[in-house]
């Protein structure tokens, strides 16, 4: 009989492992040309899942039986580099996962809405020139969330960080013969990266202040004081830098403010992804973030002013978006938004009230369940919303919120402008970033041909840099 | 078996593509020249296997066999191995066989694969010199294989000519004034071959040669010009040794700024293979700075980076390659739409260019991180920069992953799917990369010895040197 360190270290191998298999299982098959077949698939994903579930379930069971919060899967040194020669300089990279009050109640969310979803997306998929490409995104992802969730280190949480968004952005792509999908998808890719950069660079500097970059040690957590517990160990402007980072990334991933025009654009993937992502669990990762690092918000009070003012800003926005969209996703998409503001707002407040941490996290597994199941009824609402307009022959009757009629006309039509184009924020990211941006290395790039051509000693025309030939 | 492996697998290796060319270049066919050619490059990397099992296993594989070749002629080995250049033999060799192994039937009347021979033992030869004059005469040679392709092909070389004509002067006249002994000239030299090794790497601004030779050269022989990155090698052998630290930071101040120059003019490229020109730039720059912050960390991540850029970039070229064997040269300023023909190339696009970026699971994301956690204990300014060119390329990977893959489906009547060949060669790169990123200690270790070994040399070990020490004192 396995002593319970085993029990729970086993448990833990089983549920990140299970993912992992489905991911390759089909990852290699699509490699190698042998797909699976849709029944295959379906099973698959099912069975992983199951098995998944079960174990997280279970460790769940096990640490309420034996009071344990903190549960530690410690895999070891990934990479490391003692050196022998200089003897300050060493390097350790640690996969490590951790079973606490906040990683276990959002890992169980993470399994049963994504087994949900595949039992779901294998009916509505059915025949989709792209199942199997959905269901290997799919598996990505779910591994994605499984790491993310349990991470106990900066670079376990940036590595299932990164598959979320590499299957987010392809999923978003994946109906790729109109280029609508394919734009946004480059576009939700594009603020992945930069948040993602941002999370590297607070990665880095774990690594300069502590050697490592294990979250135990810059929250102050351990089996002693397990989440929200912690006291963090770094203060100042160290703990501030790293505070900040880490904002700018779950601001970039939860679709806060500036970064909310990504949000609608994801809904051009389909709806089960939609679902799990946008409405669900991708949307709150970022969110889940700032739970995980909530010490540090105590620690510095400034991060969580910052983090308070961001949901806010949040949430008003999504507001206010969200009440002039038209199309069911849209406005699904915004409803989202504005409720992830309020998450992360209580997250702030939490700092000076920690207790709110909790209604926090319960706020944000309420919150993906009901928004997971409105995507998914939300196609066949509107099929009800016909019917029913149907048999009534004409438009069902909506009516304006009388609060707005409170309003000058003026303000109620810039406010309605504003709403219609999304707070500008797209527009002003296109005008003063991408714009110059895509601009100055246009204009580089003509330099560049025009001085290769002279160099060249040729007349080739530089306006048009079309391909002149094949090889 | 030891009997075996004292057999002189160094000069075996570099000589054997040199007969493999004489034999390519008497048979008629291409076809049958690609056979030949494709054989001995596989003879060839398993020669150089060899060669890393005998250095493996403690035994000299460079002279002291009695069929050494140099040994008997001129009294001592003319190659040697050591820690840094063991993997690079079979690495070279495994591009060279997996670059032929994955060459289109339709291109190989264009294709000079006696050429590829020759070029690849010159390779085999240079990464296997520590002499410094040696490295120099290989150095030399390498650039005439390109050139002479350009002038087949009628395309224009002067680009090329002229920045291989400065690199070669500009080596040559500082190797001369760092040898001459003359204290008063190694400030001199330290500026000569530092702007030689900035010629050679493609660093901003003297890196039009890069996107030129990709351009006009065939994308096989510009790939295995570049993908090695022979300038690394030149500046760890002729520069690190030696050079003042003002001259080891400002090759790390151009190569940051390389690093995200390109990366950045490869977001907007609307030319695939001027893309691909830009991202393989920007990767191989950011080898440099490691190179050049001289702690065993940054080294390391550095000689790590080294072997991920060589297969994830070959593997993205390899890629490239096949796209444009079907559908001739993609120009970025539409979508394609390739991904129902060749959905086994998108994959391997995506993987080959996400591994070249360093994703999670990928050998580049051991040796990112290892390169920017020894960067910022030197400053960490370098560390955020670094991170921000690896957004950028990438949002340039998948920006033309999606341009090239995507859009309104193409009808084709013939199959225009991966063959066994291209799946066979981007597959074993793919799974070196992954294999590489998820058991990663072994290679670290590898690299680290390496690191070691190179900072040893300089004198140093990580600690600040005499930066008037001459070369000569230095050996």
């Amino acid at each position: 009989m396995p002593d319970l360190e085993t029990t729970f270290y086993i448990l833990g191998l089983i549920v990140v492992i299970a993912p992992v298999l489905l991911m390759s299982i089909l990852g290699i098959t699509s490699l190698v040309d042998r797909k699976l077949s849709e029944a295959a698939t379906g099973r698959w994903c099912k069975c992983t899942s199951a098995i998944g579930f079960t174990a997280a379930a279970s460790i769940l069971v096990l640490m309420l039986a034996y009071d344990t919060r903190h549960v530690v899967i410690d895999l070891g040194n990934w990479v490391h580099i003692d050196e022998s020669a200089t003897e300050h300089e060493h390097y350790h990279f640690v996969f490590k996962f951790v079973f606490d009050r906040l990683s276990v109640p959002f890992l169980l969310l993470s399994y049963v809405l994504c087994g949900t979803i595949a039992a779901f997306a294998v009916k509505y998929m059915h025949r989709e020139r792209g199942y199997n490409r959905f269901f290997t995104l799919y598996s990505i992802f779910v591994v994605g969330m499984v790491v993310a969730s349990l991470a106990g280190t900066i670079e376990t949480l940036f590595t299932g960080w990164e598959l979320v968004g590499l299957s987010s952005a392809l999923l978003v792509a994946f109906f790729h013969e109109r280029p609508a999908p394919v734009r946004n998808g480059l576009r939700v890719w594009v603020v992945y990266r930069i948040s993602d950069a941002s999370l590297l660079i607070a990665a880095v500097v774990m690594h300069h202040l502590h050697g490592e970059g294990d979250f135990g040690r810059l929250l102050g957590t351990d089996p002693a004081h397990p989440w929200p517990e912690g006291h963090a160990t770094a203060s100042g402007g160290n703990a501030l830098a790293v505070g900040l980072l880490l904002i700018f990334a779950a601001a970039g991933k939860s679709a806060l403010v500036p970064f909310s025009g990504w949000l609608p654009r994801a809904m051009e993937g389909p709806t089960p992804s939609s679902a799990i992502f946008y409405g669900a669990l991708s949307v709150h990762l970022g969110a889940y973030l700032l739970l995980r690092v909530s010490p540090l918000l105590e620690a510095v009070p400034i991060l969580a002013i910052v983090v308070i003012a961001l949901g806010l800003t949040t949430a008003a926005f999504a507001y206010l978006i969200g009440s002039v969209q038209t199309d069911i996703k849209s406005a699904l998409t915004f409803a989202s938004l504005a409720q992830v503001g309020i998450i992360v707002t209580e997250i702030g407040v939490g700092a000076f009230i920690p207790f709110v941490w909790y209604v926090a996290l319960v706020h944000l597994l309420g919150h993906a369940c009901l928004r997971t199941l409105q995507f998914v009824r939300a196609p066949s609402l509107l099929q009800d919303y016909k019917t029913l307009e149907n048999a009534i022959g004409g438009r069902l009757p909506q009516h304006a919120g009388r609060s707005m009629r409170l309003l000058p006309e003026s303000l109620r039509t810039w406010m309605y402008r504003f709403a219609l184009e999304r707070g500008y924020l797209d527009a002003f990211l296109n005008e003063y970033i991408v714009g110059p941006f895509v601009a100055l290395f246009h204009k580089l790039d003509e330099l560049e041909r025009r001085w290769t051509a002279r160099l060249a000693g040729s007349d080739r025309n530089t306006a048009n840099p079309d391909v002149e030939q094949s090889t | 078996m030891n009997d075996l492996l004292t057999l002189p697998w160094l000069e075996i290796s570099i000589l054997l593509p040199l007969v493999g060319a004489l034999c390519t270049a008497c048979v008629r066919g291409a076809i049958a020249a690609s056979r030949w050619c494709l054989t001995f490059a596989g003879a060839t990397l398993v020669c150089t296997l060899l060669m890393g099992l005998a250095a493996a296993n403690g035994v000299s594989p460079t002279g002291d066999s009695p069929y050494s070749l140099s040994h008997q002629l001129l009294g001592s080995a003319l190659f040697e191995i050591d820690d840094l250049s063991t993997p690079l033999l079979p690495l070279v060799a495994l591009l060279h066989f997996l670059t032929v192994l994955a060459t289109a039937r339709t291109k190989m009347a264009r294709v000079s694969f006696s050429g590829m021979l020759i070029s690849e033992s010159i390779r085999l030869a240079l990464f296997a010199s520590k002499s410094p004059w040696l490295l120099i005469v290989f150095l030399a040679l390498n650039t005439v294989p390109a050139y002479i392709e350009l002038v087949k092909r009628r395309r224009p070389t002067r680009v090329y000519v002229l920045h291989m004509a400065l690199f070669l002067v500009l080596l040559i006249s500082g190797w001369a004034c760092a040898s001459s002994g003359e204290s008063a000239l190694v400030d001199l030299a330290a500026l000569l071959l530092l702007a030689a090794i900035l010629v050679r790497s493609g660093t901003v601004p003297v890196h039009l040669w890069v996107p030129d030779l990709i351009e006009n050269c065939s994308f096989g022989t510009a790939l295995l010009f570049v993908t090695p990155i022979t300038g690394v090698y030149a500046a760890v052998r002729l520069v690190l040794p030696f050079v003042p630290d003002w001259a080891l930071q400002s090759i790390s101040l151009f190569s940051l700024i390389t690093a995200v120059y390109a990366a950045g003019m490869s977001v907007v490229q609307r030319d695939a293979r001027r893309f691909f020109a830009y991202a393989f730039l920007s990767h191989a720059s950011l080898i440099l700075v490691g190179l050049e912050l001289h702690t065993a960390i940054s080294l390391t991540g550095a000689l790590c980076l080294w072997i991920s850029v060589a297969l994830s970039v070959t593997g993205l070229g390899i890629t490239l390659r096949a796209v444009e064997a079907r559908f001739g040269r993609i120009s970025l300023d539409r979508y394609h739409g390739l991904y129902d023909d060749s959905p086994a190339l998108a994959v391997c696009f995506l993987l080959t260019g996400l591994g070249s970026v360093g994703f999670p699971g990928t050998l580049g994301f051991v040796a990112a991180e290892l390169l920017v956690d020894g960067v910022i204990n030197v400053n960490p300014y370098i560390g955020i920069v670094i991170a921000l060119a690896a957004a950028l390329n990438g949002i340039a990977i998948v920006r033309v992953f999606f341009l090239i893959f995507t859009g309104t489906r193409r009808v084709s009547a013939i199959s225009l799917g991966i063959t066994s060949r291209e799946r066979f060669a981007v597959l074993t790169l793919a799974a070196l990369i992954l294999g590489g990123g998820l058991s990663p200690q072994f290679g670290v270790n590898s690299r680290h010895r390496a690191a070691e070994s190179v900072l040893h040399h300089t004198g140093s070990d990580g600690l600040p040197h005499d930066p008037h020490e001459t070369p000569t004192q230095t050996e």
